[in-house]
């Protein structure tokens, strides 16, 4: 594999940017390989959670309601009105504390987006007359931390609904659904940590010495499509787990 | 390597922020679609599951291409991914089918 790197642009900065014969950055192809085999992992934990989904002989489940001591399970709650109301087990899924959630990580992906191409257009002047937007755009200082805020908001909903899982009875060990449930989320949510920490990593380096050149557009590209993977596949789990029934 | 490829490389085109923006806009209707579709007697029916992944799909494309740039990418970078996405699918499907949560014809 050759590698070429290219003279420094500014400053005494010494960028180096390694190109494959392709003409493709090395760290790019690594990390769209990395994203392909990731798709594979989470392929099988969504396998998982489906073929277990529906097999738990305990509650509570996900879409329906239970009653603890007879072990009676249906779609509303008339179907356990002789169920004693300590015992009643509602459905767990909140949905509109998901939905929520789900709008923040979607928006997070737009701040990434943002991030990147204000990266990119670094040491374009702005125009003449722009205004507190057009400043905003061209900080990627104030994307990425909006990325890293929304990707830590994230993280607070996903704590608060695990929280309020167990505290209706609701754990890893309880039955399959609890099982494969916080397997797959926990496995989403750590990527999520993951990303939050990366994105805080380049804004401290933005801060430093600031984000400029073609190899920090690379730095914070690869970033990027950590990032929306991660939200690709929360497209995936919340139409598959949290929606369909 | 030659010139020419780093220089193929560093022209990459990528969508305007009017773009990004219309794609963060209609990813939000779509989803707020999928949750009012949730609340409604539609849920019921069973075009309700075919629809929420047609909806979803979409929004998994919307993503990839625009704000992965796959669609302005270069191929490797399509092929990459498409074989891992392919593979994940069709472990997933042989998984639902091997453990019978998926049933040929019922």
């Amino acid at each position: 594999m050759a590698t070429a790197d290219t003279p420094a642009g500014h400053e005494g900065h010494h960028e180096h940017v390694h190109y494959t014969s392709t003409g493709l950055e090395n760290r790019k192809i690594a990390i769209w390989a990395l994203i392909g085999s990731e798709c594979m992992l989470f392929a099988s934990l969504i396998s998982t959670y489906l073929i277990y989904k529906g097999r738990s002989k305990v509650g509570p489940f996900p879409h329906e309601w239970s009653c603890k001591t007879s072990n009676v399970v249906g779609k509303t709650a008339e179907l356990v009105a002789g169920c004693a109301p300590a015992d009643v087990l509602k459905p767990i899924l909140d949905i509109p504390v998901t939905s929520q959630s789900t709008f923040v990580l979607l928006m997070s992906s737009l701040a990434m987006v943002l991030a990147l191409a204000a990266v990119e257009n670094k040491g374009h002047p702005l125009p003449a007359g722009a205004g507190w937007w057009d400043r905003c755009l061209a900080s990627s200082k104030f994307w990425l931390m909006a990325t890293a805020v929304m990707g830590a908001t994230f993280i607070g909903y996903q704590s608060y609904e695990f929280t309020s899982f167990v505290h209706e009875g609701l754990t890893i060990k309880t039955n399959l659904f609890g099982s494969s449930f916080f397997t797959l989320t926990g496995f989403h949510g750590a990527h999520v940590s993951v990303g939050v920490l990366w994105l805080l990593t380049l804004f401290a380096i933005d801060v430093k010495r600031g984000l400029k050149g073609k190899n920090d557009v690379l730095l914070v590209d690869i970033c990027a499509l950590y990032w929306h993977f991660v939200d690709v596949v929360w497209i995936a789990i919340f139409t598959l787990i949290y929606l369909i029934q | 390597m030659s010139d020419h490829n780093a220089a193929a490389h560093d022209h990459v085109e990528h969508p305007t922020w009017k773009q990004y923006k219309w794609v963060g806009f209609w990813l939000l209707v779509i989803t707020a679609i999928e949750v009012w579709v949730y609340y409604t007697p539609f849920k019921e029916s069973k075009l309700f599951a075919p629809t929420l992944l047609l909806m979803s799909a979409v929004k998994f494309g919307v993503v990839v291409f625009y704000y992965m740039h796959l669609k302005y990418d270069h191929p490797l970078f399509k092929r990459l991914f498409a074989m891992g996405l392919g593979i994940a699918i069709c472990t997933m499907f042989a998984l639902l089918f091997l453990f019978g949560a998926l049933k040929i014809g019922g």
